[in-house]
C-alpha cells in the first residue's frame, strides 16, 4: 500500500522493550474498586445503585448520562460500599463522584445478554445499541464513546475503518501486546464496527517498530481480503487519528472537522477487541490492558486491571517502586498527565501507569527563545508554536487563538525538540483552557441577558395588564355610579372615558 | 509653493466645515457608544457597582472614565470585553480573587416572604407564600440582590466550584531567563 508523507514529527527514545515481551497477565481481584461517573467525553453517567446493593460482575452501576455519554457496570461481584467524592486520576486532584464497591471476592458474573449470534447480518444500529450498552468508550486515551464514532456510518459515506495500533507513545505496548495475544479478536471486533459503519474496507495502521504485532494481524488477516495491515512509519505523533488517517489517504482532515468528511473512522484496537467482546459474548467493558512502566517500577509489565483498581495496587503488584518516583504518569510520557496521588482509580482511559525517575523528567529551566525553528519544523499539524506562545505569554489569547492555538492537539512535540526547554505545550493547555473558560462566561452573560430581557418584558405586560384591569374597573364602577344616580348630577360627574385615562 | 499651501488651506477649510455643519445637522441624539457598553453588561440593574443601572453605569463608563472592573454579576469576562472597547488596561487582579458567585438559600430559614423573588431579575428564584423558595444555580448570575433583601438571613452567595469539566492549567511560570523570548 502507497504510504503518503506526514509533517513534522520527532523520533524520541521509545523504550518499549522495558515491556514489549511481557506478555499481558491478570491482576488478582484488588478488595475495593472505584468507578469514576466520568471516565469518557460527554454527560456523567447517572447511578442506578445505592450503597448496601448487591450487585454481580457486570451489572449496570450507572447509565449513560445522555446522548453523548457512556455507562459503567461492576468489574466483580461484591457490594456497593458508597456513592461519594473520591479524587479523580487527573492532573487538578479534584473529587469526582465515584462508585465505591467491595468485592466479595467471588467474582461472579450476571446473566449477560445474549450474544448477537450473526453480527455480519444484524443492523448497523442494533451493534451500536450493543456498543452503547457495554459501555465502550475509545480506549485509545481519547475515551470518546465509541457508539456515538460508529454512528457516523448514517450521516456520512464511511468508505475506510481505519484501525489504529499505531502506539506511537514511548513506553506503552499495551496495544502491541493486545495485537499479538489477540489478533483474531481484534480482527473480529474490527470486522463487526466496519459492518456497523458500513464501511466496506479495514486498514490496520501499526508502526514498524512493532513487527510481531504487524506478523500477527497480517497472520489473522489472512483469507479477509478488504483487510489490509500496513506499517506505518515510525514517526511521533502518527498515532493521533488525523496523522494516521493523512499517513493511509494523503488527506489532510480539515481544522474543526472530522476525518469521517474524509471517510475514515478511526478505532483503537484495545477497543476492537471490546467490541468483539461485547458482541460476541453480551460482555460489558469491566477491564483494560494497562501498560505499567517507567525507570521507578521494580517489575515492568502489561496488565489486564479490572476498571476502578487503585493505581497503588496496581504498582504494588508490579513490585512497587524501587526509588522514589519524581513524577507519576497517566497515559505515555508525551501526552499523559501527571497523576496527583497513586491514591486514584484506573479507568477506561488509563493506556498507562509510568513511574518516571528523575533521570527521566527532563526539568530545565527555560532559557530564552533563540529563534531556531526547531519547533515550527516538528508541529505536525502546521502552526507556529513560537509565535503562539509569545502571544500567550503576554496575555493576548485573542491572537494566538487567531493563528490556532485551538488547532494544537497538545502533542508535546515542540516543548521536546526546543533547545531553550520553553514549556510551549504547557502554554498551549492554558490557552486552550483560558480560552474555552472565556467562552463559557461569555455563554452564561449571554443566557443572563436573554433572561433578564424576559424577565423585563414579562414584568411590563404585568404591569400593564395590571394598569388596564384597574382601568377597566374605575370605568365599571363609574358607570354603576352613573346608572344608580338620578340624571342631572351625572351630568356633572366626569364620564367613565375621562376617568380610565387618569 | 503658495499654491501648493494655499489650496490646502482651502480644501481642508471647506471639508473642516462641512464636516462641522454635518456633525450638527446630522447629530445622534444617543451616545452610540453608550449604548454599546450597555448591551455589554449584564442588565440586571443590581446596583452593585455603585451606579443606578447598568446604562448609568455605561454612561459612567463612556464619559467619567470611570473603572471597568465595577460589574460584579459580569465578572472577569465584562472587564476584559469593556477595557478592550474602550481601549484601557484593566486592573483584573482583584477580579480573579472574587470569581463567579452564586446564591444559596438555607431552607430552614426561608419563610416563604416572596422578597427574593421580587428582586430577582433573572427569573432564578422559584417559590410561593409561604412555601420554601430555591434557586435554579445555572440561572443565577450572582447579583446578590436577593442576598441583601432576605429579612431571615437565609440567603448565602457561595463560589462557583471549580470543578473537572472547568478546571484548566495555569499559565506557566517562567523565571526572568525568558524575558529575551
Amino acid at each position: 500500500m502507497k504510504l503518503f508523507p506526514v509533517r513534522g514529527g520527532i523520533h524520541p527514545d521509545y523504550r518499549k522493550d522495558r515491556t514489549a515481551e511481557c506478555a499481558i497477565v491478570a491482576l488478582p481481584l484488588p478488595k475495593t474498586l472505584y468507578l469514576p461517573l466520568q471516565q469518557h467525553i460527554g454527560a456523567p453517567a447517572e447511578p442506578v445503585v445505592s450503597a448496601g446493593d448487591r450487585v454481580l460482575k457486570g451489572q449496570l452501576l450507572a447509565r449513560s448520562g445522555g446522548p453523548v455519554s457512556a455507562p459503567t457496570h461492576a468489574p466483580t461481584s461484591g457490594t456497593i460500599a458508597a456513592v461519594t467524592e473520591v479524587t479523580a486520576p487527573h492532573p487538578s486532584g479534584l473529587p469526582q463522584l465515584t462508585i465505591v464497591l467491595e468485592a466479595d471476592g467471588r467474582d461472579e458474573w450476571m446473566v449477560l445478554a445474549s450474544p448477537i449470534a450473526d453480527p455480519f447480518s444484524a443492523k448497523p444500529e442494533d451493534i451500536r445499541a450493543r456498543v452503547a450498552e457495554a459501555g465502550i468508550v475509545g480506549l485509545g486515551g481519547a475515551t470518546f464513546p465509541s457508539s456515538v464514532k460508529l454512528g457516523l456510518g448514517t450521516q456520512k459515506k464511511i468508505d475506510t475503518l481505519l484501525l489504529n495500533g499505531a502506539e506511537c507513545e514511548p513506553y506503552l505496548t499495551c496495544d502491541d501486546r493486545v495485537m499479538r495475544e489477540y489478533a483474531a479478536e481484534v480482527l473480529d471486533g474490527a470486522l463487526i464496527m466496519a459492518h456497523a459503519l458500513g464501511a466496506p474496507k479495514v486498514v490496520i495502521g501499526i508502526e514498524t517498530n512493532k513487527p510481531a504485532a504487524i506478523a500477527a494481524m497480517t497472520e489473522a488477516a489472512r483469507g479477509t481480503p478488504n483487510v489490509e495491515v500496513v506499517g506505518v512509519p515510525v514517526q511521533y505523533p502518527m498515532g493521533s487519528e488525523r496523522h494516521l488517517t493523512q499517513a493511509i489517504t494523503g488527506q489532510e482532515t480539515p481544522a474543526r472537522k472530522l476525518t469521517a468528511d474524509l471517510g475514515v473512522v478511526v478505532h483503537n484496537v484495545g477497543t476492537a477487541r471490546a467490541v468483539h467482546h461485547a458482541v460476541r459474548f453480551g460482555r460489558p467493558l469491566v477491564s483494560r490492558v494497562v501498560t505499567v512502566s517507567g525507570g521507578a517500577i521494580a517489575k515492568p509489565g502489561n496488565i489486564e486491571v479490572p476498571l476502578g483498581t487503585p493505581v497503588s495496587e496496581l504498582v504494588a503488584f508490579c513490585g512497587g517502586m524501587t526509588e522514589p518516583p519524581r513524577r507519576i504518569v497517566n497515559g505515555g510520557p508525551m501526552m499523559g498527565q501527571p497523576l496527583p496521588s497513586l491514591e486514584v482509580p484506573v479507568v477506561k482511559g488509563t493506556s498507562g501507569i509510568l513511574a518516571l525517575t528523575q533521570g527521566e523528567t527532563d526539568e530545565q529551566v527555560p532559557g530564552p527563545c533563540i529563534r531556531c525553528g526547531a519547533c515550527v519544523t516538528i508541529c505536525p499539524c502546521g502552526l507556529v508554536p513560537v509565535e503562539m506562545s509569545s502571544y500567550i505569554r503576554k496575555d493576548n489569547l485573542e491572537a494566538a487563538a487567531k493563528v490556532g492555538v485551538m488547532d494544537c492537539f497538545s502533542c508535546g512535540s515542540c516543548s521536546y525538540v526546543c533547545p531553550s526547554h520553553i514549556p510551549l505545550v504547557h502554554y498551549f493547555n492554558y490557552a486552550k483552557g483560558a480560552i474555552t473558560a472565556a467562552d463559557r462566561d461569555k455563554r452564561k452573560q449571554e443566557q443572563t441577558k436573554a433572561l433578564v430581557e424576559a424577565h423585563n418584558e414579562r414584568v411590563e405586560k404585568a404591569a400593564a395588564a395590571k394598569k388596564a384591569a384597574a382601568a377597566a374597573a374605575a370605568a365599571k364602577r363609574a358607570a354603576e355610579a352613573a346608572a344608580s344616580q338620578p340624571q342631572g348630577e351625572a351630568a356633572k360627574s366626569p364620564s367613565p372615558e375621562q376617568q380610565a385615562s387618569q | 509653493m503658495l499654491i501648493d499651501v494655499g489650496s490646502l488651506t482651502a480644501i481642508g477649510a471647506v471639508l473642516g466645515g462641512l464636516l462641522g455643519v454635518a456633525a450638527k445637522l446630522l447629530a445622534v441624539e444617543e451616545d452610540p457608544l453608550e449604548n454599546e457598553l450597555a448591551g455589554m453588561l449584564p442588565g440586571s440593574q443590581c446596583g452593585q457597582c455603585g451606579y443606578v443601572g447598568c446604562s448609568q453605569y455605561a454612561a459612567a463608563l463612556a464619559h467619567e472614565h470611570a473603572p471597568v472592573t465595577l460589574c460584579a454579576p459580569g465578572g472577569k469576562a465584562t472587564a476584559e470585553a469593556l477595557a478592550k472597547r474602550l481601549g484601557v488596561s484593566a486592573d483584573l487582579s482583584e477580579h480573579e480573587d472574587v470569581g463567579p458567585i452564586y446564591a444559596v438559600i438555607a431552607e430552614d430559614l426561608c419563610i416563604g416572604c416572596l422578597r427574593c423573588i421580587g428582586e430577582c431579575s433573572s427569573d432564578a428564584i422559584v417559590g410561593a407564600v409561604k412555601q420554601v423558595h430555591t434557586i435554579i444555580t445555572d440561572q443565577c448570575h450572582g447579583c446578590q440582590k436577593c442576598f441583601k433583601i432576605c429579612p431571615t438571613e437565609a440567603i448565602s452567595m457561595c463560589k462557583v466550584p471549580v470543578t473537572l469539566g472547568t478546571w484548566h492549567w495555569e499559565k506557566p511560570h517562567v523565571g526572568d531567563a525568558q524575558a529575551v523570548h
